[in-house]
C-alpha cells in the first residue's frame, strides 16, 4: 500500500484535482461510449417492432376491405 | 481457411459469432481493469519525481496505445473491405471508430490533466499532442462521413476510403518523439530493451493495457452486432429476432 489512510489516498500526495479530474473524465466518457451503444441496440429493436406492427395493422386493414 | 469463414461472410452467421465472443471479451476485461487499477491507484508505490500525478499513466497510456490499435484495426478492416468488397468489414469500420474517438480523446485529456502539474501547461503545441490530435479529428472526420450518407454501403465505403488515408498519421505520432524535440517523454516500454519503469509499476501498467485492449474487442463486437441489424433490419433473420425478443 502506497499510503496511510484513506484521506491520505484521496489527496494523491498533493494532485488529487489532476488525478481524480483524468479518472472521473476518462470513467465518464467511457460510460457515455457504453450507453450510447446500449441505446442505439434497444432503438433498433424498437424500430423493427414498430415497423412489424404497422405491417400487421396495414394487412389487417386489408383484409376487412376485402371481407366488405 | 475461406471454406471456413465463408459462412461468417453472412451477416447472420456473423451476428451469432460475434454474440458468442462477446462474454468471453468482458471475461478478460473486467478482473484485469479491477486488479490494474487498485494496484495503479492505491499499491503502486509514488513516482520518485512525479510523486502521484504519474498515477495518470494507468489510463493515459492504455488510452493512447488502443487509440492506435483501434485505428490499426480499423485501417486492416476498411483494406479487406475496399479490396475485396466485404460489406461486413466496413461495418467494422464504423464499429470501430466512436470507440478509438472516445480513447483518443481520454488520453489527449488524461495527458492534459498531466502535463498541468509536471509541465505547468494543459496544453502544448509539440509534435507527440499535435498528431494526437490530428488522430481524434480524424476519427471524428470518419463518423462524420459515414453518418452523412444515407445509403450506408457508399457511406461504408467513403469512411474506408478516409481511413486508409489517415494511417499516414499513425508513424507520425508513433515517431513524433523521437523525430522532433518535444516535451512529451518517450517510450516506457519497448520490445527490445528493458522497459525504463519499476516493475511494481509496470505489472499494474500491463494489466491496464490488457483491459483497455480487451475493452476494445468488446465494444467492436457490440457495435458491429448493432451497425448488422440497421443495415439488416428488413431482412426475415432480424425479424425473427425481434420477434423472438418481443415473445420474451
Amino acid at each position: 500500500m502506497a499510503f496511510t489512510s484513506f484521506s491520505d489516498f484521496l489527496a494523491m500526495g498533493g494532485y488529487s484535482f489532476y488525478v481524480w479530474l483524468a479518472y472521473g473524465v476518462s470513467l465518464l466518457s467511457v460510460i457515455t461510449l457504453i450507453s450510447h451503444s446500449v441505446l442505439t441496440r434497444k432503438k433498433i429493436f424498437k424500430q423493427v417492432a414498430q415497423r412489424l406492427q404497422r405491417e400487421k395493422r396495414i394487412k389487417a386493414a386489408n383484409n376487412r376491405e376485402h371481407n366488405l | 481457411m475461406l471454406k471456413w469463414l465463408h459462412p461468417y461472410a453472412k451477416a447472420e452467421h456473423s451476428y451469432a459469432l460475434a454474440g458468442k465472443l462477446m462474454p468471453w471479451f468482458l471475461i478478460l476485461t473486467i478482473p484485469s481493469f479491477l486488479v490494474g487499477i487498485v494496484w495503479g491507484l492505491a499499491f503502486a508505490p509514488a513516482d520518485y519525481q512525479q510523486g502521484d500525478s504519474f498515477r495518470i499513466i494507468y489510463i493515459h497510456v492504455p488510452a493512447a496505445m488502443m487509440a492506435m490499435a483501434a485505428y490499426s484495426t480499423m485501417a486492416i478492416a476498411a483494406f479487406v473491405g475496399l479490396v475485396w468488397q466485404v460489406r461486413l468489414a466496413e461495418m467494422a469500420v464504423a464499429a470501430t471508430a466512436p470507440i478509438g474517438a472516445v480513447y483518443t480523446f481520454i488520453a489527449l485529456f488524461t495527458g492534459a490533466a498531466w502535463g498541468k502539474p509536471m509541465w505547468g501547461a494543459w496544453w502544448v503545441w509539440d509534435a507527440r499532442l499535435t498528431s494526437e490530435l490530428i488522430l481524434l479529428f480524424v476519427y471524428m472526420g470518419i463518423i462524420a462521413l459515414y453518418n452523412a450518407f444515407s445509403d450506408k454501403v457508399l457511406a461504408g465505403r467513403a469512411a474506408s476510403i478516409l481511413t486508409l488515408v489517415g494511417v499516414i498519421n499513425l508513424p507520425i505520432i508513433h515517431f513524433s518523439v523521437v523525430w522532433w524535440n518535444t516535451l512529451h517523454q518517450g517510450a516506457t516500454i519497448t520490445k527490445f530493451e528493458q522497459p525504463s519503469i519499476a516493475t511494481e509499476m509496470l505489472i499494474p501498467l500491463l494489466m491496464m493495457i490488457f483491459s483497455f485492449a480487451t475493452f476494445l474487442g468488446f465494444m467492436i463486437l457490440y457495435r458491429f452486432r448493432n451497425e448488422l441489424l440497421q443495415r439488416e433490419q428488413h431482412r426475415a433473420w432480424v425479424v425473427k429476432l425481434v420477434q423472438a425478443k418481443q415473445r420474451g
